[in-house]
């Protein structure tokens, strides 16, 4: 069964982020005063074929493990569903 | 002596590197390619070069410390032979894990290309006995990611252990922000690994070895190197 794997990947707390800081500073400067903060991150997309929702997990945290995702200064998030 | 220069796509300082080693020491260095499996037999120094290795996609020097080649460095490095990353090289070294740290965008957020002062914190490496601990070396930069970071515990042990090999200067020496390019942490431009015979550093050395370059300071790197594999660090 094929699934779709949505990964969000963000710096760590504490881990500078220029961008984040740079678009916070455009947004305020555009009269968003509410906004107190903005950090950038990535959104990758996989498709995966797995036998059942547990293992297509496992296999794309192994995936975020071994390239996509560097443990020192970043974390993720995903969101997984069986797809057509 | 010998040196292998490993060829990522899109590295573009291969061949300075390899020019630079032949001007200043009189070798041949060779040329290796990402997807070789192996070394050559005896590799001697291997250098990963600056450039932009896989487009810089997805993180600086991620792809390229996945390469089929650096399972072959990583044995190198453990068996003790000497590792030199320059700039995207040194990405690479960090992304391997064979350096600690990561190398974040510059925080001006613009690529820089332009020369800057670094000092000698420690003349005790393969790599740096030609030079003396805190003199002030001239050699150029060309980074856009190129700020060094480590969690604050995990740079005092980096300091502590004597890790930290160059770090940006004014032109007297001193520590400032305004003589640090890139924002790196603690001015940090090269550290080493545990065992000494890893270095990266975001400089190029290669671009500061010959007269008509401007500079000569990178060229002790190379006759350190050269020194230490003719019989080890004599200082």
């Amino acid at each position: 069964m094929t699934h779709i794997a949505r990964i969000y990947v963000s710096l760590k707390e504490g881990v500078l982020d220029t961008q984040g800081k740079a678009v916070a500073h455009s947004l305020q400067r555009l009269g968003h005063d509410s906004l107190k903060d903005a950090r950038i991150g990535r959104y990758i997309q996989l498709r995966i074929d797995a036998p059942d929702t547990d293992e297509a997990r496992r296999r794309a945290d192994a995936m975020c493990r071994e390239l996509l995702v560097n443990d020192l200064i970043e974390e993720y998030t995903m969101e997984l569903e069986p797809c057509e | 002596m010998r040196a292998s220069v490993v060829v990522f796509p899109g590295s573009n300082c291969d061949r300075d590197v390899m020019d630079s080693l032949a001007e200043v020491l009189g070798i041949t260095p060779q040329p290796v390619w990402h997807d070789d499996e192996t070394l050559p037999e005896e590799p001697g120094l291997v250098v990963l070069p600056g450039g932009f290795s896989y487009g810089d996609y997805l993180r600086c020097g991620a792809m390229a410390a996945r390469a089929r080649i650096m399972k072959d460095v990583r044995r190198h490095a453990a068996d003790g032979g000497l590792v030199l990353g320059i700039c995207n090289g040194f990405q690479v070294l960090t992304e391997s894990r064979l350096l600690p740290g990561a190398i974040l965008g510059n925080r001006s957020r613009r690529f820089i290309c332009s020369d800057c002062t670094v000092r000698v914190e420690a003349d005790d490496t393969p790599f740096t006995s030609c030079y003396e601990k805190g003199q002030v070396l001239s050699m150029p930069i060309a980074h856009h990611e190129g700020l060094f970071f480590l969690p604050p515990d995990q740079l005092d042990e980096l300091e502590t252990s004597g890790q930290v090999v160059f770090r940006y200067c004014c032109p007297d020496g001193s520590l400032s922000d305004r003589c640090n390019p890139n924002g790196a942490l603690r001015h940090i431009a090269g550290v080493r690994n545990a065992g000494g015979n890893v270095l990266g550093l975001m400089p190029h050395p290669e671009r500061a070895s010959e007269s008509i370059l401007g500079s000569q300071d990178g060229a002790p790197m190379w006759r350190s190197v050269a020194k230490w594999m003719n019989g080890g660090v004599s200082s």
